[in-house]
């Protein structure tokens, strides 16, 4: 017989192993931004015309600005289903710090949106016309990119959740913040296609990242805090 | 302030919508004690109760339990207490017994097996079933059960009683009653007249006091 209070480590795992199962329980509903990011990017080919060239030229741009917008189509995830049955109160008055259960929560976010494009990425890659030089980067950068997405989404997400009609603001709010990660992102694929150093935009998304690791579970948890009151 | 007081509040006050709901709300809750919230729809139980949980910050005043505020307490409160408000706190998706082993994960977990849970609040049937198929009262008494799955001294109950049927608030009555015979609090309000005449129930009329 169990009485003990789960570790911090356990509680972590169990959470993000519920979100899991959940979104395995409303799978159409994730598909969507996976549908989203396919379609937008596949778009492009037919809309421009049969100029090659332009298309790998412009296929990063193309491919981060369809991330993020499919990043912000399920964001509002993170947190609604939560927030309207309840369950958000019982998370704000666990035993456990909050912070930490959030990180679970936008874990396993990122595992069911994000990584997703990750695997779909090199074969719409392929289809722009991505030199080949290029592709490693596109997939690094999306691996270090979207969870900094997931993070700084969910401040986003806890600000708005109580809103009846959050989900412009939310856009508002967080689409700003994704440009620095657009830039570096798209900048490093450009050099690495060049053959250029991309060292320094790897560390910048580098540091964005664990920036956003340390700090948004907090932000998120006061925010949440707010919008439960 | 008597040794076995454990929650008090100093002061305390709240304002929603400009209107002052109370204020300079002093209570003092002992181990073993029950307190009915009542009053008029709108008099502000709904925001006492959730000040109480610290999920609403008070506009004055402060809560304490051991002596300490809670927002210090914090996570040290919360593994105490035990809250069902309004939403009942279900994940639709997930099967009974799911959601109580949620339950449990995010407090600490009583010495029952989930099982007697279920069957004590007559669920046991559904433990594998989606708590989206079940019925309103059916998914109340399962957002009640996350009482018993969990270990906490003081219970904080919205309308404990929305949905349920005449048999199911004899059978949760009895609890509540065994829980504070047993040394534990609720603090909880109540449309419902409770069948209950306890030494140890208290009344505070929120109406009254505006």
């Amino acid at each position: 017989m169990n009485v003990q209070r789960l570790s911090l480590w356990q509680a972590f795992v169990f959470l993000l192993r519920r979100d899991l199962l959940l979104a395995l329980r409303n799978r159409a509903e994730y598909a969507m931004p996976l549908l989203f990011f396919v379609v937008v990017i596949t778009l492009f080919p037919l809309a421009l015309g049969a100029l090659p060239e332009l298309l790998a030229r412009i296929a990063p741009g193309i491919v981060w600005v369809a991330a993020l917008l499919a990043a912000m189509l399920s964001l509002e995830s993170i947190f609604r289903s939560d927030f309207d049955d309840g369950s958000l109160e019982q998370i704000l008055l666990s035993a456990h710090p909050v912070a930490v259960l959030v990180l679970a929560k936008v874990c396993a976010h990122w595992l069911v949106t994000g990584l997703p494009l990750l695997l779909v990425a090199p074969l719409l890659a392929e289809m722009l016309g991505m030199p080949s030089a290029a592709q490693p980067m596109l997939l690094l950068t999306i691996l270090l990119g979207t969870p900094i997405l997931s993070l700084i989404g969910a401040i986003g997400v806890a600000l708005t959740v109580g809103l009846r009609k959050g989900g412009i603001i939310l856009s508002l709010l967080v689409l700003p913040l994704y440009v620095p990660v657009l830039i570096f992102a798209a900048s490093a694929i450009e050099n690495a296609a060049m053959g250029l150093d991309v060292t320094p935009q790897i560390y910048m998304l580098l540091a964005f990242l664990f920036l956003s690791i340390s700090l948004s579970p907090w932000a998120t948890a006061a925010a949440l805090r707010m919008s439960a009151g | 302030m008597s040794a076995n007081t454990l929650l008090e509040t100093r002061n305390l006050t709240c304002i929603r919508n400009d209107r002052r709901l109370f204020g300079g709300l002093e209570l003092v809750l002992e181990a073993g004690q029950m307190l009915v919230v009542e009053g008029p729809n709108g008099c502000g139980k709904t925001s006492l109760l959730r000040i109480l949980t610290g999920l609403r910050l008070a506009d004055e005043g402060e809560v304490r339990w051991r002596g300490e505020t809670i927002e210090k307490l914090a996570g040290d409160y919360y593994e105490e207490i035990a809250y069902v408000g309004h939403h009942d706190g279900v994940k639709r998706e997930l099967s009974c017994l799911e959601n109580l082993r949620l339950a449990r994960a995010m407090g600490i977990p009583s010495a029952l097996e989930l099982d007697d849970v279920l069957e004590q609040v007559n669920l046991y049937v559904y433990g594998e079933t989606e708590a989206g198929s079940l019925s309103a009262g059916q998914r109340r008494r399962l957002a009640l059960a996350r009482l018993l799955a969990t270990r906490s001294i003081l219970w904080i109950l919205d309308e404990p009683f929305t949905s349920l049927d005449k048999a199911s608030m004899a059978m949760f009555t009895g609890l509540f009653v065994a829980h504070i015979e047993a040394g534990g609090m609720i603090v909880m309000t109540s449309h419902h007249d409770i069948p209950l005449d306890h030494e140890r129930i208290r009344r505070l009329d929120l109406g009254a006091k505006a």
